[in-house]
């Protein structure tokens, strides 16, 4: 009833857990050995749901696959795994060998890990309880074969709980290169912002900065220009001004970004804001 | 959003939710925002404390007589959800999506955790679909059509309504004045509308 296809014989690890072997509640060592080859470790977060995380953290894969880095994705959201169909792979299957599981790479060679690939179908649920999400984030950190990457992207279910505290205790050793957290203008998202904010420095997680979704629409007919989430308070500049923080990039609310994430095709016309997002993550990690 | 702020207070029976006139009636709500002194901290909970948490605000809180409980969750099927439909059975649930075949699949898995923990599903309601702008009154289908329809067909579900996009509501759900904005908004009406079907099932 987990949802974990039964073709895998339920979960992969039922026999090393039956030895105790998980027990230990964190292995940082052990996931500093596995991302060895891991150059940067970019968590994308956000306090409230709905901003579109997943959509930047796919556009920022994108973007560093298209300038050549090898790039790598997590989707640690394991109840709501959008990111294998935004990237178009949804619904493939991992296999797993003695160096672990091997990710599924997209077309533009983006390595995936994703709870999607374990799941029979698209209609399984993951119900589980925080200590098992745990459980299987630290597999995708430990147990799958990355191979030498300048860039693993790791998407965030919204909030600071079970999954969040795992991440970052998972990579205590490991190190996170930094966070980009992810808001829309309005006052509602800026406050769970804020507190996401808090979490990263109360765990002294670097900060790269904050990206603005969503931030106007361009009518196609018109060209006016409308607020659809409206800043109210000054939006992320405002916010970001009183925090501290860089404001990574506005971006405006296209279409056609919905469409490349219901398609999992790229698509032309996106926003340009995203490159600049990556130019500037890059630079953050690279000096 | 609904505008109304401040402390939980007990009294001999348990907490006291924050309760403001609504029309011919009331509003009452409890939310960890209210037991929290600087509303920028993060609550950085694992599941079982957010767990005993919503079993006390389930048990815990005298809400008098009521007609609904509405109870929001956040994204996903686990402890928050699980712990519901433990001190709930057979709770009534309604699912929201947005058009998009990227947030309708998230909802599809939720309609089987609904059918696994013996929920009531009373129907899907699709928000953000569709954006008129005021200057062309051109629809822009900013999240894409239908998937909201689409999905409760797959699921043999009620769709109960689609909600558009509304700048004026995110702004008053900003400034805490949804209460008294409710009337004027496009989106309102759609709303009333919905509220109606569910008084119905």
């Amino acid at each position: 009833s987990s949802g974990i296809n039964a073709e895998y014989g339920g979960c992969p690890n039922k026999q090393a857990c039956s030895t105790g072997k998980f027990k230990t509640d964190t292995s940082p060592s052990d996931v500093a050995i596995a991302l060895s080859k891991v150059k940067h470790k970019i968590l994308v977060l956000s306090g409230k749901g709905g901003v579109g995380k997943s959509t930047v953290t796919a556009q920022i894969a994108r973007n560093l696959a298209a300038r050549d880095y090898s790039v790598g994705v997590v989707d640690v959201d394991v109840c709501g795994p959008s990111l294998a169909r935004i990237l178009g792979v949804n619904g493939q299957s991992v296999h797993k060998s003695s160096d672990g599981w091997s990710p599924v790479y997209t077309l533009d060679d983006i390595a995936v890990m994703s709870i999607d690939f374990l799941l029979g179908s698209e209609e399984d649920a993951v119900i589980w309880r925080g200590a098992k999400k745990n459980g299987m984030i630290k597999e995708f950190l430990t147990s799958v074969d990355w191979g030498e990457l300048d860039y693993l992207v790791m998407d965030t279910p919204p909030g600071t709980s079970d999954e969040h505290l795992a991440i970052v205790s998972l990579l205590k050793q490991s190190k996170v290169s930094g966070c980009v957290l992810v808001t829309t203008p309005q006052e509602v998202s800026l406050g769970d912002v804020r507190k996401e904010v808090n979490f990263c420095r109360k765990l002294k997680l670097p900060i790269v900065g904050v990206v603005e979704n969503m931030a106007w629409y361009d009518c196609p007919k018109c060209q006016t220009k409308s607020e659809i989430f409206p800043a109210t308070t000054g939006g992320a500049a405002a916010m970001c001004h009183g925090e501290g923080l860089d404001l990574l990039c506005s971006v405006p609310l296209s279409p056609k970004v919905g469409q490349s994430c219901d398609s999992g095709v790229e698509g032309e016309g996106l926003p340009l804001e995203y490159g600049v997002l990556v130019d500037k993550i890059t630079r953050y990690c690279e000096g | 959003m609904i505008g109304l702020k401040g402390s939980i207070h007990s009294c001999a029976q348990g907490w006291l939710p924050l309760t403001a006139p609504l029309g011919k009636g009331r509003i009452s709500a409890v939310s960890l925002s209210y037991l929290v002194e600087n509303q920028d901290d993060p609550v950085i909970w694992r599941g079982p404390k957010k767990t005993a948490m919503i079993k006390q605000f389930l048990s815990d809180v005298c809400w008098g007589e009521l007609d609904y409980l509405l109870i929001d969750t956040p994204p996903g099927t686990s402890d928050e959800h699980m712990t519901i439909m433990e001190c709930i059975p057979g709770c009534s649930v309604v699912l929201v999506t947005s058009p998009q075949a990227v947030a309708a699949a998230d909802v599809l898995r939720q309609v089987t955790f609904c059918k696994k923990t013996n929920a009531k599903v009373l129907g899907i309601i699709e928000t953000m679909s569709g954006f008129v702008c005021p200057n062309c009154s051109d629809c822009g289908l900013l999240f894409g059509q239908g998937g909201g329809r689409r999905l409760a067909e797959h699921c043999n579900i009620n769709f109960l309504g689609s909600i558009p996009i509304d700048p004026n509501l995110s702004r008053a759900l900003d400034k805490g004045e949804l209460l008294q904005n409710l009337s004027s908004s496009p989106s309102a009406q759609s709303y009333c509308d919905i509220a109606k079907l569910l008084t119905k099932t």
